[in-house]
């Protein structure tokens, strides 16, 4: 159910404004990739570039190839809508719809597929999800309740519920932990060691030591100046990028020297 | 003030001027409004009692009976105003979502300003629309409607002659609303989150799928007020109905007869001038009734988003 993402030349334009210059990298079937780099560097707008959502703002585009499977993400046949299916996102921010109850919140993406869903089959989806995201537990007797009545940590694990009950191929995640306590950051950093087995998994984070723990690969971004693009600088095994990388500006920025 | 604050300094937070003119001008405000309303109910209530209990000699004198013409009058408000929300609020939001979600942001803004206008157009206006312009043009869609369809009770026939029916006024009504709901539904969509907005692109969504998870769920409070300030509003009108129907006192849900039933508020503007005596408390009298009515109304939307607050993505 993972698959292998090529991107190849990639440029990324907000209207005039050029914020990802030229990325070229590969990202492998069941692996965790960190996006890493200062902020302003282009990670979220090149992440966002991986499931189409980057159009979505308006006078945005892309430039270049993202190949899912040897399939341009980009090629004029290819509905957006389709691809977001495919490569599900979990934001940086907590987003469960607060109109919906915690079971509505897990299943509504697998109801946006017209698939007619038998009561029993839903019920189980969501306990599956749920059970996979690791919140069944703390949920389990408050279905029908508010998403937005749950903890911060809470929320965002049922957003991963959201994104895996519609078994994606990849998922996206935008400081998935930025906004959480110690206690849900680590639950989380389990769960993705976990979802590692079924799904390709590409987060951006800003912390050093959840990518070294989490990821198998690191992407390092960097940016020359305000105004200019984001950059790949380095793209390497996670071991090599921290203790051994081969460009200067990414020892700079992984020891703190950075700016 | 100052002395109590140094007799006892750790008690007390320091009061600021500006909570203190806010506080004391909120709290005001809010008494006048209650006094304002209170007066317009005794004012209704105690120019009632006399229409209320009028014995039967009384009214035969006056030639005007509240409890004889209130049932008519009540159907005639609320089904006239019942239609004229049943064509304007899809309407409304449909506009409102096409501002919001779909239009180019030039088109949506001058649509906007539009739509702002003509909520500003008096009633009058819209009454001698309904006589000169949209009566004549409906009333041959009413003929053909009752010799095709007029098995279907609501079109039944005789058709009128002059396409002034309770329908062409729900039509006038529903055309009178129109700018106020859309305006508020425009504004409460525009409202909803990026991020949930993003939440449900994200899972796959089509931009109507998103409208439909994201949007309108969000938005809902805001279309149920928007929509009561509407019906608010036809309720209580006055001009537009009385100028284009031609009243009569009964109930009957026939669209396109002559004999159609009034409204409270356009019966009271009908009658007002050449009553008299016990005549003016009946009058007054059904002005009650429709103060009950909206108060009623209002209520219930209160508890419709009430009941379902936890849902409403405020917290
Ligand atoms: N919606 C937008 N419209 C125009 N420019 C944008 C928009 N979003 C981001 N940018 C610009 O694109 C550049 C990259 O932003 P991006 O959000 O991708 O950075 P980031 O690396 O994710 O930063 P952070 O670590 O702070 O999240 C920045 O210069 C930013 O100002
Ligand atoms: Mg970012």
């Amino acid at each position: 159910m993972s698959k292998r993402i090529e991107v190849k030349d990639l440029n990324v334009y907000y209207g005039k404004f050029k914020a990802v210059e030229d990325v070229s990298l590969t990202i492998e079937p069941r692996t965790v990739t960190a996006f890493i780099g200062p902020s302003g560097c282009g990670k979220s707008t090149f992440l966002r570039t991986l499931n189409r959502m980057h159009e979505v703002i308006p006078g945005a585009r892309v430039e270049g190839e993202v190949m899912i499977d040897g399939k341009n993400l980009y090629d004029a046949d290819v509905d957006p809508v389709m691809v977001r299916r495919q490569v599900g996102m979990v934001f940086q921010r907590p987003n469960p719809f607060p109109t919906m109850s915690i079971a509505d919140n897990v299943l509504a993406g697998v109801k946006l597929n017209n698939a007619k869903i038998s009561k029993s089959d839903a019920e189980h989806l969501v306990e599956k999800s749920l059970k996979g995201a690791n919140l069944w537990k703390e949920v389990k007797d408050r279905l029908n309740l508010p998403g937005s009545g749950l903890s911060g940590g809470q929320q965002q694990r049922l957003c991963i519920a959201r994104a895996i009950a519609v078994s994606p191929e990849v998922i996206l995640m935008d400081e998935p932990c930025s906004a959480l306590d110690p206690i849900s950051t680590l639950a989380i950093e389990d769960l993705i060691e976990e979802l590692k087995a079924k799904y390709t998994i590409v987060i951006v984070t800003h912390n050093m030591q959840q990518a070294s723990r989490v990821s198998d690969k690191t992407a390092f971004f960097n940016i020359a100046g305000t105004g200019e693009p984001g950059k790949l600088i380095e793209f390497d095994d996670t071991t090599t990028i921290f203790e051994n990388p081969h460009v200067q500006a990414t020892e700079d920025y992984i020891s703190g020297r950075f700016g | 003030m100052t002395s109590a604050t140094t007799s006892q300094p750790a008690l007390r937070a320091p009061r600021r001027l500006g909570d203190r003119v806010f506080s004391i001008a909120a709290t005001t405000s809010g008494v006048i409004i209650l006094v304002v309303l209170a007066s317009v109910a005794i004012f209704l209530v105690s120019k009632s009692v006399p229409a209320l209990v009028a014995t039967d000699k009384e009214v035969t004198d006056v030639g005007m009976s509240f409890w004889g013409n209130i049932g008519p009058l009540v159907f005639g408000t609320i089904w006239a105003a019942a239609l004229a929300l049943l064509f304007a609020v899809p309407f409304a939001i449909a506009i409102a979502l096409f501002i919001s979600h779909y239009a180019p942001r030039r088109i949506a803004q001058g649509l906007g300003y539009a739509i702002d206008l003509l909520a500003a157009i008096p009633s009058v206006v819209y009454g001698l629309w309904g006589i000169m312009v949209l009566a004549p043009a409906v009333q041959p869609i009413y003929v053909w409607l009752v010799d095709n369809v007029g098995w279907f009770p609501l079109f039944a026939g005789p058709v009128s002659g002059t396409g002034r029916t309770v329908l062409t006024v729900a039509v006038v009504l529903a055309v009178m609303i129109l700018p106020i709901i859309t305006a508020l539904s425009r504004e409460i969509f525009l409202q909803t989150p990026r991020l949930h907005e993003e939440a449900a692109l994200a899972l796959g969504a089509t931009k109507w799928e998103m409208i439909k998870m994201a949007v309108l769920p969000f938005g809902r409070p805001g279309i149920i007020s928007a929509t009561m300030l509407g019906l608010g509003r036809a309720l209580g009108e006055t001009m537009a109905v009385a100028m284009v129907l031609s009243p009569a006192v009964i109930v009957s849900f026939a669209l396109l007869q002559s004999q159609n039933p009034t409204t409270i508020a356009a019966n009271i503007a009908l009658n007002f001038p050449e009553a008299h005596d016990l005549g003016v408390n009946v009058l007054i009298a059904t002005g009650l009734v429709l103060f009950i009515i909206t108060l009623i109304v209002n209520s219930l939307a209160r508890f419709i988003v009430n009941r379902r607050k936890a849902f409403s993505g405020a917290n």
